[in-house]
């Protein structure tokens, strides 16, 4: 690999890389998200060099093919997208592979089959930037992340990349950059929205000559996955967007703390990492401008609350991940008491952006208070489960109906949760509200990190508050009294209600109790603890009514409250449910009808799942 | 089992001289040995300078870490939103009934252990089953049941 | 010297000072349960709260002992809000520790009427770390350390077992604020909850006189052998 000491050898490198690639040439690009791989990604691609190997033999073509970060469209795995016409084929299999060898590059046909249908409109769509779940989007940090071979540093740089950086450390001083930051007006994209340009500029402020960059990939949201495809998929860009923070700021040493669960965004940061440091990328007098700056990782053990500030310091420094009370801000005493700045991954990766766009271009994208483009992970009861970046002020509508294609089934749309387990949900009246920081705080929900679950007419809404609420419970922890016992005392209480437990009362204690832990606790865990439940009893609140008063669960969801029982009309008395059933609950004879003993049976719904005639009922 | 000091220190020496090191030291010693042996969590405390009060804390602490040993087959059901809503809670029930343990124990043979984990980032194909770092996508409470009676099977158990 | 205002009335203090600290000066009550002067602040018990407001700013619950005085603050000590954080707080707190005399003072105090929410077994330790820290900061031991997290956080030797640098200085027994940890008599020593570890005896090598420092029966040390402890002499 090559040795980069100036501006001038990183353009000449550049150069010679760009010159290198023959635009003619038909490129494969094979999605290698984790989606994607567990579809079988991998083999496909393997296939398709494999096929490649032996088209070479015969001398009869040339292509590339390249594994590439996530392409976003999840739902449609594995997905495979040929360059330059941007052909898409979906759910690819390795039997495929021959044939879109043989017909797409070289009879330059397109598959029909394997092209993605609208299901709105029954029609075939040959063109990846075609498709609407596509159309709508700004992709702007994702923009690279189907192109590019996240393994290899060269084809970043070909794209462009790091020549932000050289901007930076040509031509703009420290204070340049966060003028330019705060003109942007990026907020802080790992949830609470704070101004980016003005948290670095109070990072500078600070006396000292020893200060720390940290980029936080601990996601933890559950349901919430973009992170990690970024680093996936485009690790070089985080690395350059907090190379220029860290110049920015004045700080020499960076750190990466990471998800452990996360293993191929952890490898291709690792690689991306050594890379930029073989080039000098990374290391002493970056680019001959006497910065130096170096990164490392450190991998989170599994604990949602190190995603917190001061847990996350914490947890750098081998301790157990416990928020301590600020201020102290880590910009003034952070890690190891220096002081520290941190940011998401999707702020960092923003930054190259922004330098290289211009701040004007950057917040000419958004609403008034909230510039650029936000990033969404669009899950649950949704026809296009993926990674969605739209700016933002677009509508949750637009979102979920233009984007994510609607709700599979046929069934009707209940809520939207935004924000994961610090957030709240937004019910169908509320489906044209503008996403944006304010609108969603108005409403009850955040912003947050950028999950988005949709809930269908078949999720019950306290069981659902009671999933996120099971999930803080179990993630605090335990330092402080609101957060611990509060929220056990809110679990229990759900959990009741679920159960056919539930006494009048029980609606105003969770609201007051949920109160009094948004502003008593120490952290924002347990500050925001609370959000999926109050969202939930503002808009559902009949919903906890009729578990209490009725005693019946309208979604038919939670176990204390329904029972299953056999059709009579539908059973053909096939047996298969009497043969699954766990707990032995059903009897009856071949070809006469099923009985399930309501005693017991435990309500796993193993019948309902097998049963090939629709005869059993929930209710 | 008996643990071999050298190696311990060998795991540990390669994660030593970064302050804050005794996580990092924890987890290789996790990655080797699939857990952390009472001996080994000794042996990093004194090897890196830590309280044995703070790296038990820390053991006891993070999720990664486990004091017991984990069974032959390590079944983890993602528990994130998106696989919830898609049914995994129906099929952490199955398979607790199935090995009669509960979430986060072992069977008795040593053969399986079963855990919850938090979003492992792959909604679209939820819920989510992982069976020593192999997944499984869009898992029915059939799809489950051939996997258990798979791995039973192959164990000689059935 | 930050000048502030604390329930009307203003006072100056020395730099550096906590809201906590400020008002205790001034003879101002505020609950505590994880404050001891002697340790660092800790800021988990929460029943220190009290009502921050800068204008325009909405006004905020803060916990006084990690906070500090800043300029022209205005600060409510017992306000409706801060009356009911620590309501909330106690009635929580009561949950394991529903026989504690100084919190069932409280409760009476705060108007605590029920418990609505009681933990299955009853547990007089709150988790304010008083022992932990004390441990750690003035014996200068660490013997001790909160493990879990969560609902299953508690106090704990390694292992749960008598922990070898324990020196059964009784530290821990005196400063707890809800008598969770027990002396049962001279000679033999509940080290920590959970760890019913048996001290024995011996003179202090030093004077040869007090005799407090006690040898511990069983030892994290045994469990590994004396062939680690030979290897690590020898690097």
């Amino acid at each position: 690999m090559v040795s980069i000491h100036t501006a001038q050898e990183l353009d000449t490198w550049r150069e010679s890389l760009t010159a290198k690639v023959d635009p003619d040439l038909p490129v494969i690009t094979v999605c290698g998200g984790t989606g994607c791989r567990v579809y079988g990604s991998e083999k496909v691609w393997t296939a398709f060099q494999d096929e490649l190997t032996n088209q070479k033999a015969n001398a009869r073509l040339n292509y590339d093919v390249k594994v590439t970060g996530c392409h976003g469209f999840c739902e449609k795995g594995p997905l495979v997208v040929i360059h330059p016409q941007g052909i898409m084929y979906t759910n690819v299999k390795v039997s495929d592979v021959a044939e879109i060898v043989g017909e797409t590059i070289v009879n330059n046909t397109v598959i029909e089959r394997l092209l993605y249908v609208d299901p709105q409109t029954n029609e075939e769509i040959e063109c990846e930037q075609d498709v609407p779940f596509y159309k709508h989007q700004h992709r702007l940090i994702l923009g690279l992340n189907g192109l590019l071979d996240p393994t290899r540093i060269e084809e970043y740089i070909s794209q462009g990349g790091f020549d932000s950086l050289k901007k930076v450390l040509v031509s703009l001083s420290p204070e340049d950059v966060i003028e330019e930051m705060k003109k942007s007006g990026l907020r802080g994209r790992g949830g609470a929205g704070f101004p980016t340009g003005f948290k670095w500029e109070l990072c500078r402020q600070q006396p000292g000559d020893v200060k720390y960059v940290i980029c936080n990939a601990d996601e933890g949201d559950p349901g919430a996955y973009m992170d990690r495809s970024i680093m996936e998929g485009n690790p070089h860009l985080v690395l350059e967007g907090m190379i220029i923070g860290a110049y920015a700021m004045g700080a020499n040493q960076g750190y990466v703390y990471i998800r452990n669960e996360y293993p191929l965004a952890v490898k291709h940061l690792r690689q991306a990492i050594s890379q930029a440091e073989e080039v000098g990328l990374l290391g002493k007098n970056i680019l001959d401008s006497g910065f130096d700056f170096t990164v490392k990782i450190k991998l989170g053990s599994g604990a949602f609350v190190c995603g917190e500030e001061t847990a996350l310091i914490a947890s750098i420094e081998g301790q157990i991940g416990e928020p301590r009370p600020r201020p102290p801000y880590p910009a003034e005493f952070g890690l190891w008491g220096k002081p520290t700045n941190i940011n998401n991954v999707k702020s960092w990766a923003s930054v190259p952006i922004i330098i290289d766009k211009g701040s004007d271009w950057y917040a000419s994208i958004g609403t008034e208070t909230s510039k650029g483009t936000v990033i969404f992970s669009v899950v649950g009861n949704i026809n296009n489960t993926g990674l969605v970046e739209v700016p933002i002020g677009i509508s949750l509508r637009e979102l979920i109906f233009d984007i994510g294609g609607g709700i599979p089934d046929g069934k009707s749309f209940k809520a939207a949760q935004i924000g994961g387990p610090s957030g709240g949900c937004i019910p169908a009246e509320h489906l044209d509200i503008p996403i944006d920081y304010e609108s969603l705080q108005s409403l009850g929900a955040i912003m947050g990190s950028g999950g988005l679950v949709v809930a269908d007419e078949d999720t019950c809404m306290v069981d659902f508050a009671a999933y996120f609420m099971r999930f803080t419970q179990e993630e605090s922890c335990g330092k402080c009294v609101p957060c611990r016992v509060g929220t056990k005392a809110m679990l229990e209480t759900l959990e009741r209600i679920c159960a056919g437990d539930g006494q009048p009362g029980d609606v105003d204690y969770l609201i007051e109790l949920g109160e009094e832990i948004k502003r008593s606790s120490l952290c924002g865990l347990g500050q925001t603890a609370p959000n999926p439940v109050l969202s939930t009893i503002r808009y559902f609140r009949d919903e906890y009514e009729a578990h209490i008063v009725d005693k019946t669960c309208p979604a038919s969801v939670c176990k204390g409250l329904i029972t299953y029982s056999v059709i009579d009309e539908n059973c053909t008395g096939c047996m298969v449910c009497l043969r699954n059933c766990p707990e032995g609950a059903i009897q009856g004879e071949k070809k006469e009808v099923h009985v399930i003993d309501a005693d017991l049976c435990t309500r796993c719904g193993m019948c309902m799942s097998v049963c090939k005639f629709d005869a059993i009922l929930v209710e | 089992m008996q643990i071999p000091v050298s190696e311990i220190h060998e795991i540990i020496d390669r994660e030593a001289g970064d302050e804050g090191s005794i996580i990092s030291a924890l987890e290789k010693i996790q990655q080797h040995y699939r857990y952390l042996p009472k001996e080994a969590l000794i042996l990093a405390s004194q090897r890196l300078g830590v309280p044995l009060s703070q790296a038990y804390a820390v053991a006891t602490f993070y999720n990664a870490f486990s004091l017991k040993p984990k069974g032959k087959y390590c079944l983890q059901i993602c528990m994130g939103t998106a696989c919830h809503v898609r049914g995994s809670p129906q099929l952490l029930d199955q398979m607790e009934t199935k090995f009669n343990i509960k979430a986060g124990e072992t069977t008795p043979d040593h053969l399986f252990t079963l855990e919850t984990v938090n979003c492992l980032g792959a909604c679209a194909l939820g819920p989510i089953v992982v069976v020593n770092d192999e997944y499984s996508g869009q898992m029915t409470v059939q799809k489950s049941d051939a996997l258990m009676k798979r791995l039973i099977r192959k164990e000689g158990l059935d | 010297m930050p000048k502030l205002t604390i329930n009307g009335s203003e006072i100056q203090v020395p730099e550096g000072r906590s809201v906590l600290e400020a008002c205790r000066e001034h003879g101002i009550p505020v609950p505590t349960l994880c404050y001891h002067p002697a340790l660092e602040p800790y800021g988990a018990c929460r029943l220190c709260m009290v009502e921050v407001s800068s204008p325009p700013r909405p006004s905020r619950l803060v916990a006084s002992c990690v906070h500090p005085c800043e300029e022209d603050a205005v600060i409510e000590t017992d306000s409706e809000a801060v009356r009911k954080s620590r309501k909330t707080t106690i009635e929580l707190l009561l949950a394991g520790a529903h026989n504690d005399p100084m919190l069932l003072a409280l409760a009476e105090e705060y108007g605590v009427k029920e418990i609505r929410f009681t933990l299955p077994e009853e547990d007089l330790c709150v988790l304010c770390g008083l022992c932990v820290r004390a441990c750690r900061e003035i014996v200068g031991v660490g013997a001790i350390s909160l493990i879990n997290r969560g609902m299953a956080r508690k106090v704990s030797t390694p292992f749960q077992i008598a922990s070898s640098t324990c020196i059964a200085c009784g530290t821990c027994v005196l400063i707890c604020p809800t008598d969770a940890i027990k002396l049962k008599d001279i000679t033999h020593f509940h080290s920590v909850h959970g760890a019913d570890s048996e001290f024995e005896r011996v003179y202090c090598q030093i004077c040869d006189d007090v005799d407090l420092s006690p040898v511990v029966i069983q030892d994290v040390d045994v469990l590994v052998g004396a062939k680690v402890d030979q290897e690590a002499d020898l690097e």
